[in-house]
This record gives C-alpha cells, structure tokens and sequence, in this order.
C-alpha cells in the first residue's frame, strides 16, 4: 500500500538533546566545555550600549557654543550620577551663576563645540542568555553562545504560546480525560509547571496566571477561549513571543480531546521533576513545535535504557491509531483492515481508507488521511 | 533538456509538491495519443521527523504504482529507463510549491510612514508581515535584533527615507538587520533575501553594512517622496524572491532536483504557463485560480497582458485560520445553508490549521470548508485585480485623506469581458461534485455578462505546465482531453433590482433546435441541461435598466453561443455591483438553500 501516513508528535522517555543558546548580539562565553550547568545558570552574557541623552548646554546657561569648554564640570568619559552639576556659567560678577544638571546616571559621551550639546549615555543594559536546560557544555560557539547536551525526556505539543520557562512539573490531573478546572489550580502551584487532561477553559487559565504558574500542559483549549485570552485571533500559527505571564502548551489540539495516555504517563512518571518548557510555534514548512524537555539523571537513563530511535512506521493492522477529524475526532482506535480501493464517504468524497474497530468493538471506515499513529 | 528524445517517451511520470500533498500522475502514450492514465498522493514530507520532499514524492508514487499496477520504485528510488518496457518511466518531471506561504518583516524608518508603505507593499505581494520594525518603534535595538532572530521571516523589506533625504536612520535599521544575521527557515545554506526600496542615496550604505550578509535586492524607493508611494517594484521583487529562492528552500528540494530529467519549476510558474497558453491559442480573456493549502495564486490575461500573483496566506490548510481571520467568521458563515456551533466550528478551522492533511469526512464539514474557499478566492482574487495593472508599475499620487489605504482604479481585471474563468487546486478539483466547483467559483469571483467555467479536473495543471516546455505535444493532447473540464457557461447581469421582481427573459435554442422561453425574478439562480461540447443560441432581455448583460443597461443580447459543459447553463440574477447575501439569518437561510439546490449541489438542501 501507499505509505501515506501522518507521523505523531514525538514523546521520547528518552533522548539526546542538543540546546542552542545564542546572544542576541556579540559578547562573553560564561562556561566552557564539558561544565556542567543548570537551567539557571548565566551561560553567556553581553553589554548593550545604554539609550544616548542629548543635555542642550548652550541653551539651558545662554551662552554661545564656544564658552562651552569653559563651563564644564564633567569630562568625557566621566561617570556621573543624577542631579550631578555638569556645566556652569561664571555668572554676574560671580553672582547669579547659572548651571546644568545630568538628568540620569551614566556616563559623559561627548561634547560639541559646534553645536553646544552634550551628549550622556545611560548606564550598559546587561544581557543574558541562562541555559534553559541541565546539562553540560557541548560546543563554545566564540563571543556567540554555546550548544548544551543533555539527556532528557522529550515531548512534543502540537500548538503552545508564551516562550520558554522552567519550573517543577505538577500533574494536576487524575487521568487524561479529566478538564483542568479552576479549583484545582490553587496557591502551591505557584512556580510549577502543572499538567491537566483533557481540557482547560478561560477561567482556570487566569486563575493561573494569578497564582503565579508558569506553564500549562494539557489535551486541549477552545479556540474561543485562546482569542479571548490573548486579544487577538491567530491567524497563521506563528507564537512564542507573546507576553502573557504563562507558557501553556496543548498536546492534541483544539476543543476537548483526552491527552495521549503515552504522554500523560511520561508526564506522571517525572511529577516533582525541573522541566523545560517553550510554547513556540510555528506551523508551516521548517515547523517548530512546542516542547517539553524533563532532563534525566544517572539513574533515569539507566532505568529507561539506551536512547530511543524514532522510526517512521507505515500503517499496518491492529496499530493504535488517532482520529484526527470529525466525526469522533480524538478518538484511539485500532487499525482493522487497509483497504486499496477509494471509497466514497459522507462527504461524497472518494478517498483511501482504514477500517478502524473501536473498543467497544464496532468499527468503521475512516479516511487515510484523518489519522495519526500513536505509540503506547 | 537538449538531450531528452521526446519520440521515444512511452510513459511520462509527473509530480507536483504541494505544500499539503504531493500529487503524482503518470502520462502514457496509448495509440499515437498521450493519455493521463493513472494519479497517486500523499502528504508531502516538509515536516519532522521526515524533512524530505522526496519521501512524499516516493509514497505518491508508491500509490501510482499500486493503482496502475506498474513498477515505478525500486530500491527506494524512481525506477527510471527501464530496459523492461512495462515497468518504470521514461522522464520524470516535477513542480513544487513545497516551501509554503511568505512570511515577511519590513522595516521603515517611521512606523506610520515607511514602515507602513513597506508593509503595504509586502502585503499586497501576497505576503504576511510578521512585524514591522521601525527607528521610532519605541524598542531597544537588541529587543528588535531578537525578534528577527525569533521570527525566521523568509525575506526582509527594508524601506526607510525619501529619495535625497537622511541616510542615517537607514544605516541604522541596516546595522540592526546585520547584527541579527538572520537565518532562514529552511535550509542553512542560503541567505535571506533582504530587499532594499528605500532613499536611493542610501544603497551603497546598504549594501555595504548587509551585501555579504543577506542576499540582498535593491530597487526603486517604495516611497520616493512623502506624498507618493511607488510600491510595483518592491512588490514584483518580493514575488521574484519568493519563487527563485523561499520556495526553492524546502527541506530535501536539493535531492529533488537531482531526480528529475528538467529542472523543478515552482507551481505557480508552471500553472501560470498553461494559463497564459489558452488564452494566446484561443485569443480570449482569461482569469485562473490555483488554491493550495499555503497559498493562493491568481492568474489573468486581459488585453494581451499576463499578470499573477501569489497570496501566500489565503489557503485551505495551514493558511485555513488566516482566511477565517481575515475575512471574518460572519462572511464564510453567509455561505452555509444551517446553523453551526461558532465555538466548536473555531476549534475546527484551528484544528485544520495544525493537522493540515486531514480531509472533510462528513457532508456539514465539506460546506464549511467550501465556504472557507469562496472566501480565500475572493480575498485572492481582490489582491489580484489590485495588483495586475500592467507590466509597468503604476505611480500613485497620495494624498493625506487616502494616505491609510491603497486603492488603485487602474486594474486590467474587466470581468464583463472575461471569458473563461479556470479553477484549479484540491478544493476545487477535487469537490464531490463538479456543481460545487462551479458554485464556488462563481460566489467567489462573481462573474459578470457570460462566463465560461472550467475547472482542472484532477487538478494536473502544474504537471503539464512543465511538460509543456518538454513536450508540447503531449502536453497538450493531454490538457484537451483529461486535464480541462468544461462545467458551462455563467450568465449573470450586472446591476441590482427589487428582490423578487421580474429582471431577465431568454430564449435559449438548444442543439435539438427546441426552444426555452423563460424569465427569472432577480435573486435567484437557474440551471439548464446543456453538455460538454454542445452549444445553444441565447437571446436575453433584462428587464431593468439597471441590469447589463453587456450590451449597455437593459439592452437585449441577441443569437450569443452558450457553451456547455457538466452543469450546464447557469441563470445568475443575484446581482452584482454590490452582490448581497440577506444579512437576516433565517432569510439568508432560506435563499443560500435555495441557490444550493437550484445548483443540485449537496446530497441534501
């Protein structure tokens, strides 16, 4: 048969990870190979040259541009403190004297005779770049950033917003089929990364949001309730920049679908666990989807063996499979037959087919297209 | 492609890598004549944990293979020149659109002057623009070095300064662009192409701070002097850009391209072909549609002059949310005859937005997504009359009152005197019903006077696109016989009367030499049987001074032929100029059923 399948999210017990991190802009290697660090840890930094602020000299002690020199307090170079006097006029008679004073803490830039301006700079912004995950210095990327190794679980969600955080993993809910309500967020989740089942509305989202949680996984979020929360509709499936106090990731999709018992159990087996989380998105060719990463200890990578290889499988009979489009959408059903013929569906469409069983034992024709593997 | 003897191709293997699904179709020669014999698909493989075109290539053939119970994959690969005459293909070709719609970032030197010119030029070249980055945008520069860094766009628009004016902002903007050092979103080695339409003084700035960091494009000034904007140049650079270089970039095109006997022609150029050949060789006015699952693109040949453009957002899955947010829930809704759930239908559109390979399984899902498409193809098909105003851009005087929207007069679009109006892309090739197609297409593009329809029927015009620079011959014999289907002739008066009152009265003389006189009460569709390839007589009065069938307001059309086709002759008074659905739910109800079941669309309705 034609191999036309739709490949599953990864959810790896375990795997090698390699970490990017990049400066926005050239600067300083904190670490050096074969260091280990955590998610915390500053890995490279940089200084961004403060905002410039013009002071009109000549203006504010009426004076010409070349008395300028004269009056000054300050040199270039010179660091200065608010409030500090940089220039002032010799006055009437030594009386009546007129001065200037720096508006901010920073240090003198320059200062034109032509034009009587003096020009202060406000204080480096210190940039940094922290590891995001545990692990250990891979690569030294010179003045840019370094690549970090690491074995970890890895799990991928099919849609998320917000960017990266890392907190401890808290499984809030009892099983996959169960909607994250707002009662069940309380005060101890602060901080956490907390998982639910199926589903979670707008009001458990804020609820989080104000008890201080950092991230979100769970099955699914209407589409609805995501507009409403972030202001705006997506349009093109492009996130990960937004600013809006949480990271929450969905592993299935939209409306409410049961969170894959694979990823659930994972997630379960690592509660309590520090986890890397980023919501970005990006669906289109070159797609990014959002991630989860638990890094494994000594005793987890021995207990969960060597690193799992992903294998694209065809179809075949008795495999899980997810119906991925209406009618039960989300449903897990097991592959009876692959028929060759086209069939026609509701629809009128004429398409390949599956014939799924579902577990109650009743089955039915899909089309080929409207799964996904699932792996147990 | 000198060395391809084109008498001696018995089987032609043809694929075309859409940004959704792969399609490939096998052309043989049977008695002297090229015939599309058998058509295969798969999901195309841009994504992890494949990041191959070509496996996608090898599982739509695979599906070939099985169908025509041929051998075309050995080992994995194509099985090409096969000393055994029944198996294998004799020349493999491609087009590939894989690299999926254009996301942009343009930078101006003021937010709402240059930045928004830039951003308007992106937009109108049928990209999205991710963000525009501006002097005055109140961010810090890393805060915006970052966001290059974050976005991935596929292309830059740096704008920035009138012609003679400060090159120091420019230089800036060029400097922030340089220290992102941005990386494209597929593939690593090749550059971003950066285009440059700002103050002229500034170019050997430019080039200088971004010549060998990007690959970098300059043209004329999108905004010369305040009053004026000039953005024809900068948005045909963009669409260059994006057919030689984004497209081009899709993960495993490189492998591609060593497979195929010719060199891989992006989609929209190879459709753009077939398009342009049937209006030279018929000497008529043509509008075409291609409607992918990223992207859009429209084709039109009025007065001898092509134009296309590609709307790289308006598509039917992974750009399903973006024409939903674009032309807003409320005008796909206008289009479904039924109450739906507008809770659970957001939850499907974004649910097809990130699973974009699934397919309408039940009856109330095709008419929602047929929906969607009236209104991708009427975004598109706006984009596009916007833009084909000739072979020249146009300058525009602007002034401060219309200085927050581009409108331009200057469209060759004329739809009184359009033709043929061809369809083409899985929406449309592949509706349950040929009826539908000619639904969608006439909602959408709303055509005017006598329109023929046609549609591409298993959508293969890519293929024979690029076949026709190898052979011609086959490329057409197979176009005229498989490729080309006629569902009929639209007739539709333009101008708006009372609904319900008398506007049209015909005669129509069929082939038998019967004769149907009728008349027709404004808004409200009517079909007439009348086959492929057989023609009937038409005299047609409006009733109105307001309406025109093209001969001047409420002038009679005497002894026109009526080409047929599947559908048959369509009577279309809704009107246009404006064309109105009742904004009144259960009024718009009762009339889209209507029309739905005068076009016997659905099983139901």
């Amino acid at each position: 048969m034609g191999q036309a399948y739709t490949p599953g999210l990864k959810v790896s017990r375990s795997e090698e990870i390699l970490k990017e991190r990049i400066l926005p802009l050239k600067g300083k290697i904190n670490v050096k190979k074969g260091d280990m660090v955590d998610s915390e840890t500053v890995v490279a930094s940089t200084e961004l040259p403060g905002n410039v602020e013009l002071v009109n000299i000549v203006n504010k002690l009426n004076i010409t541009p070349d008395e300028v020199n004269e009056c000054l307090k300050v040199k270039p170079n010179e660091t200065i403190k608010k409030g500090q006097k940089l220039a002032e006029n010799n006055g009437i008679f030594g009386f009546f004297k007129s001065s200037c004073l720096s508006p901010i803490d920073g240090i003198v830039e320059s200062v034109s005779e032509i034009t009587g301006q003096m020009v202060l700079r406000h204080p480096p912004i210190p940039i940094e770049v922290k590891a995001y995950v545990n692990g250990i210095i891979d690569e030294i990327l010179p003045e840019q950033g370094v690549i970090i190794k690491l074995n970890a679980a890895f799990i991928q969600g099919i849609f998320g917003i917000g960017g990266e955080t890392v907190g401890e993993l808290a499984v809030v809910s009892k099983n996959i089929s169960d909607e994250l309500t707002e009662d069940l967020i309380v005060e101890e989740h602060k901080g956490k990364i907390i998982v639910g089942g199926s589903y979670i509305n707008s009001k458990a989202l804020h609820k989080a949001i104000k008890v201080g949680v950092k991230g979100i996984i769970v099955g699914g979020i209407d589409a609805q309730d995501l507009k409403e929360f972030l202001g705006y509709d997506i349009g093109v499936a492009i996130t990960g920049s937004e600013d809006v106090g949480i990271t929450l990731i969905t592993t299935e999709g939209f409306g409410k679908i049961n969170m894959a018992q694979k990823t659930f159990d994972l997630l379960s087996s690592y509660s309590g666990e520090k986890t890397s989380i980023n919501g970005a998105t990006q669906i289109r060719a070159g797609v990014i989807r959002p991630e989860i990463i638990i890094p494994l200890n000594e005793e987890d990578i021995k207990k969960t063996g060597s690193n799992e290889s992903e294998n694209v499988q065809g179809l075949a009979p008795g495999q899980l499979i997810r119906i991925i489009r209406e009618p039960d959408f989300g449903q897990v059903v097991k592959i009876k037959s692959l028929p060759v013929e086209l069939h026609k569906v509701e629809s009128e469409t004429k398409v390949r087919v599956v014939e799924v069983e579902y577990p109650d034992g009743k089955t039915r024709l899909v089309p080929r297209a409207n799964i996904e593997i699932i792996e147990l | 492609m000198s060395n391809i003897e084109v008498d001696k191709l018995n089987t032609i293997l043809a694929t075309d890598c859409g940004s959704t699904t792969t399609k490939a179709i096998l052309i043989q020669k049977q008695d002297d004549e090229y015939r599309l014999t058998f058509r295969g698909e798969a999901p195309t493989t841009v994504e992890a944990p494949v990041e191959d075109v070509t496996r996608g290539v090898i599982n739509a053939v695979n599906e070939l293979e099985e169908l025509a119970g041929r051998k075309l994959v050995q080992n994995g690969e194509l099985l090409k020149n096969s000393s055994n005459e029944n198996e294998g293909a004799d020349l493999y070709i491609s087009t590939s659109s894989a690299g999926g719609g254009l996301q942009m970032m343009v930078a101006g030197v003021v937010k709402a002057m240059t930045g928004e010119s830039a951003a308007r030029a992106a937009l109108g070249a049928g990209a999205i623009v991710m963000d525009t980055i501006a002097s005055n945008d109140g961010r810090l520069p890393h805060e915006k070095i970052e966001r290059v860094r974050q976005l991935r766009p596929d292309m830059i628009l740096l704008s920035g300064g009138i012609d003679g004016g400060t090159t120091k902002h420019v230089a800036e903007l060029a400097e922030i662009l340089a220290a992102a050092d941005p990386r494209p979103r597929l593939g690593v080695s090749y550059q971003l192409p950066i285009i440059f339409a700002g103050n002229k003084d500034a170019q050997d700035i430019v080039r200088e701070r971004l010549g060998n960091k990007a690959a970098l494009e300059i043209t004329e000034n999108l905004r010369p002097v305040l009053e004026r904007e000039n953005l024809m140049p900068a948005r045909l650079k963009i669409q260059n850009q994006f057919l030689e270089h984004v497209m081009a970039h899709a993960p495993g095109y490189k492998e591609l391209m060593a497979m195929t006997d010719v060199d891989i022609m992006p989609t929209p150029g190879a459709v753009g072909l077939i398009m342009k050949r049937i209006a030279d060789e018929r000497r008529i006015q043509v509008v075409g549609v291609d409607i992918g699952g990223a992207t859009t693109d429209v084709f039109s040949v009025f007065q001898g002059v092509f134009n296309r453009t590609v709307s790289a957002n308006l598509g039917m899955s992974y750009s399903i949310s973006n024409v939903v947010s674009e032309a807003g829930l409320e005008n796909v809704l206008r289009w479904i005859p039924f109450d739906m759930d507008q809770r659970e239908l957001m939850n499907r559109v974004k649910n097809k937005m990130i699973r974009p390979t699934s397919i309408p399984q039940l009856l109330e899902e095709l008419i929602f997504e047929q929906a969607v498409a009236r209104e991708a193809l009427r975004l598109s098909f706006e984009q596009h009359k916007n833009l084909a105003v000739g072979l020249k851009g146009v300058q525009k005087e602007r002034t401060v009152s219309d200085i927050f929207e581009q409108k331009d007069d200057n469209s060759l679009v004329n739809l009184m005197e359009l033709n043929m109006l061809i369809g083409s892309g899985g929406v449309l090739s592949h509706a349950p019903r040929r009826n539908q197609t000619a639904m969608m297409l006439m909602d959408a593009f709303l055509p005017e006077g006598i329109t023929q329809l046609t549609v591409d029927s298993i959508f293969m015009m890519p293929q024979l696109g690029v076949l026709s620079e190898v052979h011609p011959k086959a490329a057409t014999q197979v176009f005229e016989k498989d490729c080309l289907i006629y569902l009929g002739t639209c007739i539709a008066p333009v101008g708006v009367e009372k609904d319900g009152k008398k506007c049209l009265k015909y005669t129509l003389t069929m082939p038998d030499g019967q004769k149907i006189e009728e008349e027709m009460v404004f808004g409200d569709i009517r079909v007439h049987k009348l086959g492929v390839g057989e023609t009937a007589m038409l005299t047609a009065i409006p009733l109105s001074k307001n309406l025109d069938l093209g001969a001047g307001p409420g002038n009679t059309i005497e002894n026109v032929e009526i080409q047929g086709g599947i559908t048959g002759i369509i009577f279309d008074t809704r009107g246009r100029r404006p064309f109105e659905v009742p904004s009144n739910k259960t009024e718009r109800v009762a009339k889209v059923q209507r029309w739905l079941s005068a076009m016997n669309a659905y099983p139901k309705f």
